[in-house]
């Protein structure tokens, strides 16, 4: 199985704990996961990291009932791109939803969950996934 | 120099399991059960879930009341906590890591079974007083563990409450602090052990009831205050019964403690508990208003707060789910689905 070292774990952290990517200040284009140059704008581009609102909108949806060693005990599990409102797209997991709730379209918010542990012994990855989007709190209370 | 709270926010786990189900498995009548404990269901994490994540759900909740706080003015991180993920690797670290707190924090994990994060407060508010840092962060959160079949099974959640402590926008002033604590073998794990033990009936008397009413009451004779200058009062809750039999016995009533009760429908969050209660009655209460907190954690000890509300409050609530909607919020398993998140999420 692929096992992660630790470097190579601290190294992506931070992008997925805070959703940090990069922004072209010349063009506006944001990047996930975070980019050096701008495809657009290249030698004009000026890169900036920058932290996504984590706010966004299932773009596609595929349920998986056969997954890797390490995802094995959340099947069947929603992985989801979604799209944010930034713009850039990212692969995730989708939580607190059931497979026979998630539509194209649902707006989703960020959250931080556990992505894989490698053992018992190992080190625990963590970073964001998605769980629908739910305000009725700013209403309702 | 006043010291206070600066924004507060909570997090809850959306699965409950109901006592009805727990007791079906093990033969246990769920009729005592329930009217033993006050409790008739209780929070259970994901699989994805553990004490780091709740921690940071938590924190992001309360840096978004605290509005204008930026995160690098937050100067220290505390996790008070019985099950941090990690036996060697600071649960606090990965919570300012992911609110974009570091590098320029101090942060460390505490451990007082369910008083660790008062611990915290309580240290923020020495480190904000005394000029070090200008704001400090203490977040309680718990996946409890217990032994299946064990009593304890009844009430062991999940959940998490975070404090911001500033000397200035403040929504509650923290007028001041007492404590009280001594060596009592109520309950404990040893290094190692999976679930905890704990000594019955012992955990009454000379351990819960000891310590929460000797901080109380110490602490309203350091202040000259008594019952009546108190709005609300908020204890930890292990159940449902003992902190309404401590507000009995210091003379405080019902409806002085109601609005901290969450235990009945969430179960013993551990160090989230008495914290939650706070945040369950910051949401509801007046400005002007005092609060008398007083926590409690085994082995044994009570951190006991007067607290008085500000103008504040009202403006800074609403900026982030209140307590009610992570209550209402929920999702029944059974015992099966349970006991499969169980093996997975005990720390
Ligand atoms: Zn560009």
């Amino acid at each position: 199985m692929s096992h992660i070292a630790p470097p190579a774990h601290w190294r992506r952290a931070k992008e997925r704990y805070r959703l940090l990517g990069s922004k072209c200040e010349n063009c506006g284009s944001t990047f996930f996961p975070p980019t050096k140059v701008c495809p657009k704008c290249r030698r004009k581009g000026k890169i900036a990291q920058t932290e996504f609102s984590g706010k966004g909108k299932i773009y596609s949806y595929t349920i998986i009932h056969s997954a890797p060693k390490m995802f094995e005990k959340y099947t069947p599990y929603i992985l989801a791109l979604v799209e944010l409102e930034e713009g850039p797209k990212v692969m995730s997991q989708i939580v607190d939803c059931k497979p026979e709730e998630v539509k194209i379209g649902m707006d989703v918010e960020a959250c931080f969950r556990k992505l894989f542990e490698q053992d018992g012994e190992g080190v625990i990855s963590y970073g964001f996934k998605f769980r629908p989007a739910d305000n009725s709190w700013k209403t309702s209370y | 120099m006043r010291v206070g709270i600066v924004g507060y926010g909570v997090y809850i786990p959306r699965y409950r399991i109901r006592v009805e189900d727990i007791a079906r498995v093990w033969g246990h009548d769920a009729g005592s059960i329930k009217s033993g404990l006050d409790v008739i269901e209780k929070s259970v994490p994901s699989l994805d879930e553990d004490t780091a994540t709740l921690a940071v759900e938590a924190a992001r909740n309360a840096l978004k009341r605290a509005k204008d706080v930026k995160p690098s003015e937050i100067g220290a991180v505390y996790v008070g906590s019985e099950s941090h993920p990690y036996a060697v690797k600071p649960t606090a670290a990965t919570v300012a890591e992911a609110l974009g707190i570091v590098p320029n924090t101090t942060a460390a994990d505490l451990e007082f079974a369910c008083k660790a994060a008062t611990a915290g407060i309580q240290a923020c508010m020495g480190l904000v007083r005394g000029g070090y840092i200008k704001y400090g962060m203490s977040v309680g959160a718990d996946t409890a563990q217990c032994a299946p079949g064990d009593a304890l099974e009844y009430t062991a959640s999940a959940g998490a409450a975070a404090y911001i402590i500033g000397g200035e926008n403040l929504v509650a002033e923290i007028e001041d602090t007492f404590s009280y604590t001594q060596d009592v073998p109520d309950f404990w794990r040893r290094e190692g052990s999976l679930y905890p033990r704990h000594g019955g009936r012992f955990t009454g008397e000379p351990a819960y009831f000891e310590h929460v009413i000797k901080a109380s009451k110490g602490l309203m004779e350091k202040l000259g205050t008594n019952v009546s200058d108190y709005n609300y009062v908020v204890f930890h809750m292990p159940n449902g019964k003992f902190p309404l039999r401590a507000a009995k016995i210091l003379g405080f009533t019902t409806e002085h403690i109601q609005p901290s009760l969450v235990v009945e429908v969430i179960g013993n969050t551990y160090s989230g508990s008495s914290l939650l209660g706070l945040a369950a009655v910051l949401d509801v209460a007046k400005a002007g208003e005092r609060i008398l907190l007083t926590s409690y954690g085994s082995g044994a000890g009570s951190d006991s707060f007067s607290i008085r509300v500000t103008d504040l409050i009202e403006e800074r609530r609403n900026l982030a789910p209140p307590v009610k909607y992570y209550v209402e919020r929920k999702e029944y398993i059974d015992y099966a689905l349970y006991a499969r998140n169980r093996c997975l999420y005990r720390g």
